[in-house]
């Protein structure tokens, strides 16, 4: 009776678990991402400066809310990202997880900061305030420290699988403030407004403002793909350089070993 | 200059800490993988590979 050694079908994740595989896509992919980043983000500026209307409340400083909105998006998104890499990491020692996680973190948290940076320059004319200890904005700033602290905690340890391990833990402790600030603004009197686009009963906002925001988000989003792709690259040449240097150290232990002991 | 109306310093101040901190992010990105691509070919150069090309080129 033949045996036939049938080979197992790999899932995506698990075919995307070699690095190797993972750069091979990746190189393809993250040039078609990036363009169509770009394409979309100017095209966003070009419905915002030229096409879209005034708001009869706060004029021309609706054009803060373009960027101001996709920021705050990614900000909380790529703390999902990491808490699912987190999870991909501790539960399947996925060999990407902790890559991926680590290559979000500062994305994260340039829009983390870009959401509070361009929050306060439209709260200031339209509010009256830089800042207000309000809770939308301060459980955004919350989120920040939060990649702040898994930022520190990732290079305050040399052994990689020790620091992935730590910030893993605190990737899925921290996730608990996606909801918080998602909810801030229902569940405590906030100066912020309420949700407009992603609510139950569908967006507040006339389709005028609402498109040119769908716009820019979907293209801000390519953008933090294509970066985060281009960051885990990094991450895999980075490893890749530690094992070999480390590889080249012992090789040379071993050469002048014996010399040592004659 | 386009007209943004009197709140025009807000409006241009965001736009510009955006190009600002995303031209950083990505401009450290592609520096961090050139320098990582220098470095490893530095070494693949004198003779130090990774074990799976090694096995393949034997």
């Amino acid at each position: 009776m033949t045996q036939t050694n049938t080979v197992p079908q790999q899932s995506l994740t698990q075919k995307l678990a070699n690095p190797t595989r993972f750069m091979q896509l990746s190189a393809k992919l993250m040039p078609w991402m990036a363009g169509a980043a770009v394409a979309l983000i100017l095209y966003a500026l070009y419905l915002v400066f030229f096409v879209a209307p005034d708001d009869y409340q706060q004029g021309q400083t609706v054009k803060i809310m373009y960027i101001h909105v996709p920021a705050a998006w990614l900000g909380m998104m790529g703390y999902a990202l990491i808490a699912i890499s987190s999870f991909g990491y501790l539960v399947f020692r996925h060999p990407l997880a902790d890559v991926s996680s680590k290559a979000a973190a500062p994305l994260g948290a340039a829009f983390a900061f870009l959401a509070l940076a361009t929050g306060s320059l439209w709260g200031k004319p339209m509010w009256g305030t830089y800042w207000v200890w309000d809770a939308r904005l301060t459980s955004m700033l919350i989120l920040l420290f939060l990649y702040f602290g898994l930022m520190a905690l990732r290079s305050a340890i040399d052994d990689e699988a020790l620091a992935g391990k730590l910030c893993a833990v605190l990737g899925l402790v921290g996730v608990t403030i996606l909801p918080i600030i998602k909810f801030s603004v229902d569940w405590w009197n906030t100066l912020h407004q309420p949700a407009s686009v992603i609510r139950m009963d569908g967006p507040t906002i006339h389709s005028d403002l609402l498109w040119p925001l769908v716009v820019s988000a979907i293209g801000f989003s390519l953008l933090f793909f294509a970066l985060h792709m281009k960051g885990m690259r990094n991450e895999i040449l980075r490893r890749r350089l530690r094992s070999l240097t480390m590889a080249e150290v012992d090789r040379a232990r071993s050469v002048s070993a014996p010399a040592a002991a004659e | 200059m386009m007209d943004l109306g009197p709140h025009a310093a807000f409006i241009w101040a965001s736009y510009a800490i955006y190009a600002v901190v995303l031209a950083g992010v990505i401009g450290w990105l592609v520096w961090d993988g050139a320098r990582l691509k220098a470095r490893l070919s530095d070494l693949e150069a004198r003779g130090v590979s990774r074990r799976s090309r090694a096995a393949k080129e034997n």
